[in-house]
């Protein structure tokens, strides 16, 4: 599939004066955000700050409580085709005895009633079994895809996940956290295949990420959630000392280590929040 | 009672056949056994998926006082059973989240438990209501494949039919619901109107599956060849059609020797049901072990 040129002239997200409550609680006001198509952006910031409520924003499930949204120049609802989603998880279960390329082909068609036929007597069936064979070889999970999916370890996992989020070909990825339950060499791996993902299909994609350096130099932007507020931009000039202190109203003091890493100091983060096992960026 | 002179296997299966055959209440047995073994084997097959055996049981125990209730109100026990279970899934459709196994198990599983006591000790008021004289209490409990009637056959093939068209239709938006609530939600599959959908479709098994096997051992044809299915296979259509297979094995087979043997019918479909069970999972688990990891998948996992 050749790469797709930018479509919508708007972007393919943007969100104006937008505010997000969780029943009474706000979560976050005031957001304005600009994502082009084809960018691959990380979403970041504490926990709380409102993350996931932005994808649940995005995929129409959640109504702003102000301010306006488009997806791909739509309303979130009617962009709900185009969208592939990766919700955070803890895995399947190990005792899940389906076979990891059913659960690919449940993206494609999962959503549609009554029984396929079989493919043997269905044209369209044998093209739909095709697009999901070519996501599996497309994530490199073809060893594994015939093997029941709770026996696949989490970085297994997740690349059928992320076929299944493909396959229906979507305009706009959203991945909640995927590198989370992942040791440091999967991180990169996965990382670095979403980012090919994006560039060769030219698939928009934001990723909600606890730590920022693995996927640090596949960025294109990030938006930083904290104290009820959003910003965007280029991550070196948001993941700032003083960028990040006018978000936060405190001071915060960004470090880079001799690696590239970047470290954040000094957010008032919630007690028990405080997770500091690299130096994560949103710590 | 099985009369005793008719216990005697000829071995000779078409002679056995017209032994067994030749009173209608024995055809009207393998009837309904039959139908109850395909429904209770599809719809048992996506319960295991579930995680939602704790339901089913509970169905069951809430399908006893209903069945007790009719007994006692002088009404046909199929009106008890389908009447008590399907009111059984609506209660439990409002305690129940969304999207299969998963979240907030622990608090449904408690709400299910308190449904599942009270059910059981309603039972027990209308048993003793009866003056301890309900005959067939052992039946309700245990399952009987005497006195099954024509009318009961009919409507126990309407029932399997209805729930197997919708079945049928919404399978495909319930095995993602199922194993991935969460996505499918955001592509838009209505979750929870389907987890309400199948608790009925649940409960019109269970109801249907205790008339043959008694409520307390619906589990032989509802879990037992859907977990040894799922066992073999890791493919959802073929493990489908293996437990239907499986359910009517066990049934087939434990109507067979129930008739020809001093021992009731429930005693031997669960037995039959667990030695197919134990067989399969102590070959999956040798399999596992033997079989290289890296080989393919088909051997290493034991998926066929």
């Amino acid at each position: 599939m050749p790469p797709r040129a930018p479509i919508t002239a708007g972007g393919a997200i943007s969100l104006d004066a937008a505010a997000a409550h969780r029943g009474s609680r706000p979560v976050w006001s005031g957001v304005d955000l600009r994502i082009g198509e084809g960018e691959f952006v990380a979403v970041l910031g504490p926990n709380g700050a409102g993350k996931s409520t932005l994808l649940d924003v995005l995929l129409g499930l959640l109504p702003l409580s102000e301010g306006a949204v488009s997806v791909l120049g739509r309303s979130p609802r009617a962009a709900r085709g185009s969208i592939g989603f990766l919700p955070q998880r803890r895995g399947f279960d190990a005792a899940t005895r389906v076979r990891g390329r059913e659960v690919v082909r449940l993206g494609l068609d999962g959503s549609r009633w009554g029984l396929p036929l079989p493919s043997r007597f269905s044209a369209a069936s044998r093209r739909a079994g095709e697009r999901v064979e070519e996501m599996i070889e497309l994530v490199g999970a073809s060893d594994y895809a015939a093997r029941p999916i709770g026996e696949l370890s989490g970085g297994e996992q997740q690349r059928l996940l992320i076929a299944q989020a493909l396959v229906r070909e979507p305009r706009l990825l959203l991945l909640d956290e995927p590198l989370d339950s992942l040791d440091l060499s999967n991180q990169a791996a996965v990382a670095g295949l979403v980012q090919r993902i994006c560039r060769s299909r030219g698939v928009t994609v934001l990723l909600v990420a606890h730590d920022v350096n693995p996927i640090l130099p596949y960025l294109d932007r990030v938006v930083y959630f904290a104290a009820g507020r959003g910003i965007e931009g280029p991550p070196r000039e948001v993941i700032d000392g003083p960028t990040l202190s006018a978000l936060y109203g405190a001071p915060i003091e960004v470090l880079e280590a001799s690696d590239g890493r970047l470290v954040v100091v000094g957010t008032p983060e919630p007690a028990g929040h405080q997770d500091c096992h690299h130096g994560p960026a949103d710590a | 009672m099985i009369p005793t002179e008719l216990a005697g296997l000829s071995l000779n299966p078409v002679t056995d056949f017209e032994a067994m055959t030749e009173f209608p209440f024995m055809v009207n047995a393998l009837w309904a056994g039959t139908i109850v073994a395909v429904l209770a084997g599809a719809i048992g097959w996506f319960m295991v998926l579930r995680r939602q055996t704790f339901a089913g049981h509970s169905l069951a125990m809430i399908a006893f006082p209903g069945a007790a209730a009719a007994a006692l109100a002088g009404l046909p026990l199929a009106v008890g059973f389908f009447g008590a279970c399907g009111l059984g899934a609506l209660g439990l459709a409002t305690v129940s989240r969304p999207g299969g196994a998963g979240s907030g198990a622990a608090a449904e599983s408690a709400a299910i438990g308190t449904l599942q006591a009270l059910a059981l000790g309603l039972g027990f008021l209308f048993v003793n209501l009866y003056n301890g004289q309900l005959a067939n209490l052992e039946s309700l409990l245990f399952g009987t494949f005497l006195g099954i009637t024509t009318g009961q056959v009919q409507t126990l093939l309407w029932v399997a039919v209805a729930a197997l068209l919708v079945l049928a239709a919404i399978g495909r938006p319930l095995l993602f619901a199922s194993l991935d609530g969460e996505v499918a939600r955001a592509v838009g599959v209505p979750t929870r109107l389907l987890g309400a959908a199948f608790l009925l479709l649940l409960g019109l098994a269970v109801a249907a599956t205790a008339q043959i096997t008694g409520a307390l051992l619906v589990f032989a044809l509802l879990v037992t060849p859907a977990a040894t299915a799922q066992q073999l296979t890791a493919r959802p259509g073929l493990g489908l059609a293996l437990s239907v297979l499986l359910a009517l094995l066990v049934t087939w087979v434990g109507l067979t020797i129930a008739y020809f043997s001093p021992y009731p019918v429930g005693f031997w479909v669960t037995t039959f049901a667990f030695g197919l069970y134990v067989v399969v999972r102590v070959g999956a688990e040798a399999a596992r072990r033997w079989a290289p990891r890296a080989g393919t998948a088909t051997v290493g996992a034991g998926v066929v």
